[in-house]
C-alpha cells in the first residue's frame, strides 16, 4: 500500500529542494531535463509553473504521471508567456507571494511563443521566463528553429548539394529581450549548473520581467553520445559560441570568463549535426571560417577573455559569496 | 412609438444626439433607444442614427426606414440621396442650416425648419457641435419631452462648464423656433 | 438600478458585480467600449481588478485562463477575428475545464471584412467546448452575463454569452443594473478546486495517451449535457432574484395555438417577436429564441415544438457548402420525434444587413412558396450578384 507523505514532510525530508523528480522519460543526456532539475531546485516550493509545448513537457507529463512536485500547468505552444502573465496578474490581486516562473524551449521563445514573451516582457509582469535551448524543434523530431546556429543541419535544413545547412544566423534573442529594458536578462549553460543556480535566485529576487536563456545539448539532435553533454555544452562557452553573460536593463554587468578561448573547430567536429563541415568542401571551410568569426566577435563584444570575476563554478563558491542559505 | 432619424458627419455628435435623445425619454420616464448605423468612422463621413421614443418596451431593433422626423446636421447632406427617404406625411424635417427655413423649404420642394445650430454652438460652446442645439430646437417644436430632460440626460454626460454651456445653447436655441408647431404630428405618430 | 445605458457600458456593469480579479483586453470592434468601460471602472477605483492589456487576442485569453489557473475569477472579450486568433486557447481551456466567461460581441468573419453583425464567429467555434448562450436583448445580456459566472464555476466549464454586436453594443435603451448585493446573494466567491497551489502542486495540462484520451473527452462532453439542468436552475435562481424572466434554455412566445413556429437566435428574436404580435391570431406563428445553443437543447427544443407543422429556423450564420448551422442542428433533433414538423432554413442579416419588421412577412411568404426546405439566404439581394451567377 502507497504511503502518502505530505508535500511539508517532504520537503523537510529532502536535502536540497526537489520540484522536478526522477523517472520521466526524457532521452540519456538531455539537457533540458538537467536544465529543468537545475532551475526549480534554486527557485524552491513557492513557485508556481507555465510550461510550453515542447519536449520538457511531453516526457515529464504522461498522464496520469508526472515529474513535477510544484504546482504546473501545460497549456499551449505560443503561450507560456501569457499564461504566466495572467498567473501574474491573478498572484498580484490575491496579495499571495508565491512567485511564477514560465518555460519554453527555442521554439516555444524564439518562433512561435515570441509575441506572447515580448508582450509580457513589455508591461512588466514580476515574473522569470526560462528559456530550454536546445537550437531546434526537437519534439517533433529536429526540425529548424530561429535559434539554431548558423550551418547547422537538422531535417527541414538539411546539408545537400545545395545547401550547407541553416542559411540564417542565430537570432540574438537575449539582445532582443534586454531591449525590453527589464531588470534582468541572463545566459547560461548546463555545463555551469551552479552558475544556473545562481542566476535563478537573482532573477527571482528582481521585481519585475527576468529572463533566462539556458543553453542545453540534445544529444539526440545534436548528435552526440549522451555521457559528453556537459563537454559539448562547456564547449559552446569555452569557444566563444555561446556567451555567458548577464544585463541589467540592458547593460552588461557580469560574464562567464573565457580565458583561454577554444577553436570552435573542437565544438563542433563532437556534433554530426555539424558534420558537413568537416569536408572538402570549399563552401564548408567558408561555414567554418564564418562559425570561428562569430566566436571571436561574441568573445571581443562581451570581453569574454578579460571579463569577469567568478573563476569557480560550484555551489559552495556561490553560498559562501552570497553569505549561506542553500535556499531560502 | 416615435421613430426619429438623425443624419451628420462623423464628428458633430450624431451619435451622442440619439443617445442624449433616448436618454431624455428616460428621464421622464418613457422609453428609448438610439443606435448608429454604423460604419467606418470618420471625420466628415456621413453617418446616421436612430431613435425611437415609446410608452411601452421596444423590441424591435431594425432601422428606421419611415421616420416621424429628421434631424439634419449638415444642410449638405440633403443632397445625398436617401436622406429624406421614407419621411411620413406631415412629418418634420429639422434642418442645421444659416438658410432661413423658408429659404429651405423652397429650395426643396418640402416644409423644412431650419436652425443655424452650428453658429449658435461655436457662439457660446465655442466648438462647432450642432447636435444640442438642434435637439433643443426638436424638443420645442414637437414638445415630445421637457427641456429640462435634456438638461438631465447631459448633466450624465458633462458637468461643470460644459454642462452650463450646453444647457444655456438649448435655451438659446429653443427660442429660436416656434413652439408646438410639430407638436400635432408627434402626437399622430406616437399613437 | 434603472438607466439608460449603452450595452457594452452595461455589459461593462454587469461584469464589474461579478468581481472579477483579472481582466484582459484587446480592442477589436465592436467589443471595444465593453473593455474601455471596464478600464475606466478600474481607473476610478470602482473595480479591484488587474488589467492586462495584451498584444493580442490569442494572449487575452491565455492571460485570462493563467489567472483562472492560479485562483482568481478572470473575464475577457472578443469579436471575429480575435476569437478565431484565440480559437486554440478557447479549446485549451474547455479541455482543461477551466471556469471563464468571455462575452462575445457576434461579428462577420474575413474575409470579406465586414465590422458588422452576423454570428458566424461563435458559430464557427461551436466545437470547442464552451456553453454558448445567445442574448436577445441587452437586459438578457446582463443577466446573462452574471449567471454565465455561476454556470461555469458550478460546472467547471468556460461560458461564452454571445451578444449581436452593434445591434445590441452600441444600442442605448433603458436597463436595469442589478444591485451588489443581488449579485452577492447569488454568486458565492470564486472557488476552483483544480487551481495551482503550492501547498497542493499538482499538474495541468499533460499529454494524455490512447489509453486515456477517450475517457477524458467523454466527461467533457457529459459535463456538457449536464450543464443544460443547470442553465435552467441558475436561470430560475436569477429571476427570483432580479424578478425578471430569464432566458433558460430557450424561450417561446408568440402564437402558442399557431401551427407554424419560427426559431431564432440572437437579437433578431426582438424585431420578429413585435411583427408576430402585430399579425392577428390564425395567420402568425409561435416563436421560439433560442438561448442555450451548447448545450444543444434537443429535449426542451422538441417539447417547445410539439403540436408544430412547420418550424423555420431563421439564423445569422452558414456553413458555407453545407446550409444553415443552427438548422441543421434542429432538424436532427426533430427527426426523432414520431410527426416532426416540416423544417425550413434561412439565413438573415449577413454581415450586419438590416432585418427590418417585413422579415417576418417574408418568412411566410417564402416558405407558402415551397423555398427554404434546401437552405436559403433570406434576405439575397440578387440584382446584386455578378452576371454569371443569376
Amino acid at each position: 500500500m502507497d504511503t502518502v507523505i505530505p508535500v511539508e514532510e517532504l520537503r523537510r525530508q529532502q536535502s536540497r529542494f526537489s520540484g522536478f523528480e526522477a523517472g520521466h522519460r526524457a532521452c540519456l543526456g538531455c539537457g533540458e531535463a538537467l536544465a529543468a532539475r537545475l532551475v526549480t531546485e534554486a527557485a524552491g516550493p513557492d513557485v508556481i509553473y507555465a510550461n510550453a509545448t515542447g519536449c520538457l513537457e511531453v516526457f515529464t507529463t504522461a498522464w496520469p504521471d508526472s515529474a513535477w512536485r510544484v504546482p504546473w500547468m501545460h497549456s499551449l505552444f505560443a503561450n507560456a508567456a501569457a499564461i504566466g502573465a495572467g498567473m501574474e496578474a491573478a498572484l498580484k490581486v490575491q496579495g499571495k507571494p508565491t512567485q511564477v516562473i514560465a518555460m519554453g524551449g527555442d521554439g516555444g521563445t524564439f518562433d512561435i511563443g515570441f509575441q506572447a514573451l515580448s508582450g509580457a516582457l513589455e508591461r512588466g509582469h514580476n515574473m522569470l521566463y526560462v528559456c530550454y535551448d536546445n537550437e531546434a524543434y526537437m519534439n517533433t523530431g529536429i526540425q529548424r528553429s530561429s535559434s539554431m546556429p548558423h550551418a547547422a543541419a537538422t531535417t527541414t535544413s538539411p546539408a545537400g548539394r545545395e545547401r550547407m545547412g541553416k542559411r540564417h544566423l542565430k537570432k540574438d534573442i537575449v539582445s532582443i529581450v534586454a531591449a525590453h529594458h527589464i531588470p534582468y536578462a541572463a545566459t547560461a549553460s548546463v555545463a555551469y549548473p551552479s552558475d544556473i543556480h545562481k542566476k535563478v535566485r537573482r532573477a527571482m529576487a528582481v521585481d519585475g520581467p527576468a529572463f533566462l536563456h539556458i543553453h542545453t545539448p540534445c544529444p539526440l539532435g545534436w548528435g552526440h553520445d549522451g555521457a559528453i553533454t556537459i563537454e559539448v555544452a562547456r564547449l559552446a562557452v569555452q569557444t566563444g559560441l555561446f556567451p555567458v553573460i548577464e544585463l541589467e536593463r540592458g547593460n552588461l554587468v557580469d560574464v562567464l570568463p573565457v580565458r583561454r578561448p577554444r577553436p570552435v573547430k573542437d565544438y563542433l567536429e563532437r556534433q554530426t549535426r555539424f558534420r558537413h563541415l568537416f569536408t572538402d568542401d570549399a563552401r564548408a571551410r567558408e561555414e567554418l571560417e564564418h562559425l570561428q568569426a562569430i566566436a571571436d566577435h561574441n568573445i571581443d563584444r562581451y570581453r569574454l577573455e578579460a571579463g569577469g570575476t567568478d573563476i569557480c563554478d560550484s555551489d559552495s563558491a556561490d553560498t559562501v559569496r552570497r553569505g549561506g542559505a542553500r535556499w531560502a | 412609438m416615435i421613430e426619429i432619424r438623425i443624419h451628420g458627419r462623423g464628428g458633430q455628435g450624431n451619435v451622442v444626439a440619439a443617445y442624449l435623445l433616448a436618454t431624455a425619454a428616460f428621464e421622464q420616464g418613457r422609453y428609448g433607444q438610439a443606435f448608429p448605423a454604423f460604419g467606418a468612422e470618420r471625420r466628415g463621413a456621413p453617418v446616421t442614427a436612430f431613435v425611437r421614443l415609446a410608452e411601452a418596451p421596444i423590441r424591435r431593433r431594425c432601422e428606421v426606414r419611415k421616420p416621424a422626423f429628421l434631424i439634419i446636421q449638415d444642410d449638405a447632406l440633403l443632397h445625398v440621396p436617401g436622406v429624406l427617404s421614407g419621411l411620413q406625411p406631415g412629418g418634420g424635417i429639422l434642418v442645421n442650416s444659416t438658410q432661413t427655413s423658408e429659404a429651405l423649404s423652397d429650395a426643396h420642394g418640402q416644409a423644412m425648419q431650419s436652425l443655424a445650430a452650428t453658429r449658435l454652438a461655436q457662439a457660446i460652446l465655442g466648438r462647432p457641435v450642432p447636435n444640442t442645439a438642434l435637439l433643443a430646437a426638436f424638443l420645442t417644436l414637437t414638445e415630445l419631452l421637457p427641456l429640462q430632460s435634456l438638461v438631465k440626460a447631459l448633466s450624465g454626460r458633462f458637468q461643470g462648464k460644459v454642462l452650463d454651456d450646453n444647457t444655456a445653447l438649448i435655451e438659446r436655441a429653443a427660442a429660436q423656433v416656434t413652439p408646438a408647431i410639430w407638436k400635432e404630428g408627434a402626437h399622430a405618430a406616437s399613437a | 438600478m434603472q438607466q439608460a445605458l449603452e450595452g457594452s457600458q452595461a455589459i461593462a456593469r454587469a461584469v464589474a458585480l461579478c468581481r472579477p480579479q483579472v481582466i484582459s483586453a484587446y480592442p477589436i470592434t465592436p467589443q471595444t467600449h465593453i473593455v474601455e468601460n471596464l478600464s475606466k471602472l478600474v481607473a476610478d477605483g470602482a473595480l479591484n481588478a488587474e488589467l492586462v492589456s495584451v498584444e493580442s487576442e490569442f494572449s487575452a485569453a491565455s492571460v485570462a485562463l493563467g489567472a483562472v489557473a492560479a485562483g482568481s475569477r478572470a473575464y475577457t472579450a472578443t469579436s471575429s477575428q480575435g476569437l478565431l486568433l484565440m480559437a486554440e486557447v478557447l479549446f485549451n481551456i474547455a479541455g482543461l475545464r477551466v471556469p471563464l466567461v468571455m462575452t462575445c460581441a457576434n461579428r462577420a468573419l474575413s474575409a470579406p471584412l465586414s465590422i458588422w453583425n452576423d454570428q458566424q464567429d461563435s458559430m464557427a467555434v461551436r466545437d470547442a467546448g464552451w456553453v454558448q448562450l445567445y442574448c436577445t436583448d441587452n437586459q438578457d445580456a446582463i443577466d446573462t452575463t452574471i449567471q454565465a459566472y455561476r454556470i461555469a464555476e458550478e460546472t467547471e466549464l468556460p461560458v461564452m454569452v454571445c451578444m449581436d454586436g452593434f445591434t445590441l453594443t452600441h444600442t442605448l435603451e433603458v436597463l436595469d443594473i442589478p444591485e451588489q448585493a443581488q449579485v452577492e446573494a447569488f454568486l458565492p466567491p470564486f472557488k476552483f478546486a483544480r487551481s495551482l497551489d503550492p501547498d497542493k502542486p499538482i499538474s495541468v495540462g499533460t499529454l494524455v495517451t490512447p489509453e486515456f484520451f477517450t475517457e477524458a473527452r467523454y466527461t467533457h462532453h457529459q459535463a456538457l449535457l449536464r450543464a443544460t439542468q443547470v442553465i435552467r436552475d441558475v436561470s430560475q435562481e436569477w429571476s427570483a432574484i432580479s424578478g425578471r424572466r430569464s432566458g433558460g434554455l430557450l424561450t417561446v412566445s408568440g402564437d402558442a395555438t399557431a401551427d407554424t413556429g419560427v426559431l431564432t437566435i440572437g437579437a433578431i428574436a426582438g424585431t420578429l417577436e413585435e411583427a408576430i404580435d402585430a399579425h392577428p391570431p390564425g395567420n402568425t406563428a409561435r416563436l421560439i429564441k433560442l438561448r442555450a445553443f451548447r448545450p444543444f437543447p434537443e429535449q426542451a427544443l422538441r417539447e417547445a415544438c410539439a403540436g408544430l407543422k412547420r418550424l423555420v429556423v431563421l439564423e445569422r450564420a452558414l456553413s458555407p457548402g453545407a446550409g444553415g448551422i443552427v438548422g441543421a442542428e434542429v432538424r436532427a433533433a426533430l427527426s426523432h420525434l414520431e410527426d416532426p414538423p416540416e423544417v425550413f432554413n434561412f439565413s438573415v442579416g449577413l454581415g450586419g444587413r438590416d432585418v427590418p419588421l417585413e422579415t417576418f412577412e417574408n418568412l411566410l411568404a417564402a416558405i407558402d412558396k415551397g423555398s427554404g426546405h434546401d437552405f436559403a439566404l433570406l434576405d439575397l439581394q440578387p440584382d446584386k450578384l455578378p452576371a454569371e451567377a443569376w
